[in-house]
């Protein structure tokens, strides 16, 4: 076992975080600790200006082949990038769906006029993407996708009608990745396609969803005859699950040490919280306070073991990054409430009316999707028990 | 960075399971907490003798294998599977530690040649019966008397204290408080003022022992270090022995959840097997997650623990890195125990299922050392005062 970073990649450190120090300054200095998960609906504009300044200095894909216009890097240098960037505390990346979700699908499956089509404006930072998964009766049974595709002869083009729910960033985003049904009469995840849609259509109509927050970050998306090249779907007509499913061999945990940092960031202003108002001094909250930073050390060594761990022939997860999901959003909305209780009653003070939340109470309401989205708890566990544990599936109920 | 063991570490692990599987199986278990010595002699000197695990981390220089305290952590997590009953804790994880962290080159040289050898079962006696563990928990006394020293006092909680013929003790200045006035001493059991007694426990595949020292007079060799100066070095100690006993928890951890997987794979109620109820399943996954996570937290600890010992920019994390450690794995095993227990159902309350043989060493292992609340207000006390 050895823990440390090459000498060679702690040069790199020192190259990421004094770029970041040279250019997260004048107008981009606004944007610190801004547009993480809860708080995407601040500074859009400003956040898509700071995209392409990423990409001018080369920071965007950087763990994308550098013959797709990526920077190459290692897995360790993955690793101190997204740390870095989140220590130095810069913007939520609008672009971070086409970045770790789109391109590395196209760039595993997809076309070379795909290819050159879309890639170099996911690198530029100019073009942004969401994800079309969800549907209001396709959450948890994600493959129960009743949206639909129908290749039209004589337009020569995929017609999409059908409705996506819980689409982080539909209304900035210009493409959209799509799942939908090719065969009519199939079921479950055959018989599905994977497209890749322009938004600016008349044929697809975003209605923002208020959450818990008061915001929106999400958001419904009617398809209503949007139109898709024959050239942009992603595979073949059938094959839209297996090229879904693996963007899932995509996160084997780079990001999430980025995501830790961030975590660090928010239990950092816990503890000065905890620390000027006196709430440090009661027991019960410091042995919380304690917990929670014990756990977040160790969230840290189990994504160390998941980057270090080859995964199995099958490509199955190891034990370390089957639980990852649950262990981190656990601990996430235990952070909230932990936020809450270190306030005492001025936790429910807004800094103004009529719905203005700090990051505290805004990390607070939020962090309640996290044990929901991705695959709930009771989901994870499902997986847990059946793949990690070798215990039996769930019986399915009959299609209707 | 490379968080995994290596090739050379996997085999001592594989090899570690394997003979355990063979000598520590439950008969061998419950034969051996049936003795008051708590392990039997012949399995102690084949392990010794065939496997040097009690040589594993001792300096070559010292007669020992030289290997680092990964391997030692790898070694604990498989005696934790299964339940092994023997004095390795206590002669390598407390008295061995004691002597490299706080020997000079002739105690080492003296005392680990001998425990390399297989000659020598040794402990570390500090507890005077606190809750606490650390240097305040001390409460024997040390005088000096012209060239020697006189030691007074009682210690509980000890390790094979009754077993061991090297005890290893800590004792303050008279007067002294807190880490201040802590110095170690090597004293051989049969000095004359040592009494000791046996302390039976509810988990019975590790003894306790209580020591009492009376007007005992050790000559000048016989202390470690400065005198007055070990409150450092005794510290040291505890955060090592603390990650090596995580590590065996989480041994007993991956044990309890592979017990139960099978038990609930094989038991059928209503006509199913009781592992196809997801109200079984969840609990089952919350036992591998908390298995896991506490394991992740064994690995880095055994890294900086082999730093602390050898050198390397991670030395200074031990006290945290064992209280991380120490914290999580205590909670997890009770916690995986109980649910063990739960989901065996009445067979886990009876004396022939070894679930029972878990659940108490989950107890004992928790408050060994310090349990989750004492570490983590550890931990609180550097974050927030």
């Amino acid at each position: 076992m050895k823990l440390s970073f090459s000498a060679e990649d702690e040069h790199f450190r020192q190259e990421v975080a004094s770029w970041l120090q040279d250019n997260l300054t004048g107008e981009f200095a606004r944007l610190k600790y801004r547009g993480g998960p809860g708080d995407e609906h601040m500074f859009p504009e400003e956040r898509k200006v700071w995209e392409q300044k990423l990409a001018e200095g080369g920071w965007t894909c950087v763990g994308w082949p550098t013959e797709y216009g990526g920077r190459g890097c290692s897995i360790e240098q993955q690793v101190i990038f997204f740390e870095e960037y989140a220590r130095a505390g810069a913007p939520g990346r609008v672009g971070h769906i086409g970045e770790g979700l789109a391109g590395p699908t196209i760039i595993a499956f997809g076309s070379e006029e795909q290819k050159r089509k879309y890639l170099p404006g996911i690198v530029a930072g100019t073009q942004l993407w969401c994800q079309g998964y969800s549907e209001p009766s396709a959450g948890s049974d994600l493959a129960n996708v009743k949206t639909k595709a129908r290749f039209d002869e004589a337009q020569g083009k995929w017609l999409i009608n059908g409705q996506k729910v819980w689409t982080s960033l539909a209304h900035e985003s210009d493409f959209c990745f799509v799942i939908a049904r090719t065969d009519p009469d199939s079921v479950a995840h055959h018989g599905l396609g994977f497209f890749l849609i322009d938004m600016h259509q008349p044929g697809i109509e975003v209605r923002p969803i208020e959450q818990i927050t008061g915001t929106s970050e999400f958001n419904e998306v009617f398809f209503d005859d949007a139109q898709c090249d024959a050239s942009d779907i992603v595979g073949k007509p059938g094959e839209g699950w297996k090229v879904g499913m693996g963007l899932l061999g995509f996160e084997r945990g780079v990001s999430t040490l980025g995501q830790q940092m961030q975590f660090q960031n928010e239990l950092d202003e816990v503890v000065r919280q905890a620390r000027s108002n006196g709430a440090a001094q009661d027991p019960v909250i410091r042995q919380r306070i304690a917990r929670a930073h014990a756990e977040l050390k160790i969230m840290r060594y189990n994504s160390m073991r998941m980057l270090s761990g080859q995964s199995g022939s099958d490509g199955a997860l190891h034990k370390e990054a089957l639980i990852y999901k649950l262990f981190w959003a656990t601990w996430h909305r235990s952070l909230g409430e932990l936020a809450m209780d270190v306030l005492g009653p001025e936790c429910e003070i807004l800094e103004g009316g009529p719905y203005a939340l700090s990051r505290l109470q805004s990390m607070y309401l939020f962090v309640r999707a996290d044990t929901i989205y991705g695959g709930t708890n009771q989901i994870q566990r499902n997986i847990i028990a059946e793949r990690g544990l070798g215990m039996p599936r769930e019986p399915k109920g009959a299609a209707k | 960075m490379e968080f995994a063991f290596t090739e050379e570490q996997e085999m001592i692990r594989e090899t570690a399971a394997a003979f355990l599987a063979e000598v520590s199986g439950s008969a061998a278990v419950r034969r051996a907490m049936a003795l008051e010595q708590g392990y039997e002699p012949a399995l102690w000197d084949r392990i010794c003798g065939e496997m040097y695990w009690q040589a594993m981390h001792v300096p070559e220089a010292y007669g020992g294998l030289g290997l680092g305290y990964v391997e030692v952590v790898a070694m604990m997590e498989q005696m934790g599977r299964y339940l092994l009953c023997s004095p390795f804790f206590s002669t390598v994880c407390l008295a061995a530690n004691a002597l490299r962290v706080a020997g000079s080159e002739e105690q080492q040289a003296m005392w680990l040649g001998q425990l390399c050898e297989g000659k020598l079962t040794a402990t570390l006696a500090f507890n005077g019966g606190s809750p606490r563990w650390d240097a305040q928990a001390i409460t024997a006394t040390w005088r000096r008397d012209g060239e020697r020293y006189v030691l007074n006092g009682e210690y509980r909680y000890v390790i094979d204290g009754h077993t061991a013929q090297l005890l290893i003790v800590a004792a303050r200045a008279e007067g002294s408080s807190g880490a201040e006035g802590i110095s170690l001493f090597l004293l051989p059991a049969a000095t004359a003022g040592v009494t000791r007694q046996w302390l039976p426990t509810m988990d019975q595949a590790r003894k306790q022992a209580s020591v009492q020292l009376h007007d005992v007079s050790l000559v000048a060799e016989a202390l470690m270090g400065e005198p007055g100066q070990a409150g450092k070095a005794l510290a040291t100690v505890i955060d090592l022995a603390a990650i090596a006993l995580a590590a065996e928890q989480v041994g007993g951890c991956q044990q309890l959840l592979d017990m139960t997987v099978a038990y609930t794979s094989e038991r059928v109620q209503f006509n199913r097997t009781i592992a196809s109820y997801q109200a079984v399943k969840h609990k089952a996954a919350d036992m591998m997650l908390k298995t896991e996570v506490a394991r992740s937290a064994i690995y880095y600890a055994a890294c900086v623990a082999q730093e602390a010992l050898e050198g390397g920019p991670l030395a200074g994390e031990l006290g945290e890195a064992a209280s991380v450690a120490k914290s999580y794995c205590s909670d997890a095993y009770f916690a995986i125990a109980g649910d063990a227990l739960q989901l065996f159902g009445g067979v886990g309350f009876t004396w022939e299922y070894d679930v029972h043989l878990y659940l108490k060493r989950a107890k004992s292992s928790e408050h060994l050392l310090g349990n989750g609340a004492y570490h983590r207000e550890r931990l609180a006390r550097a974050l927030l005062d």
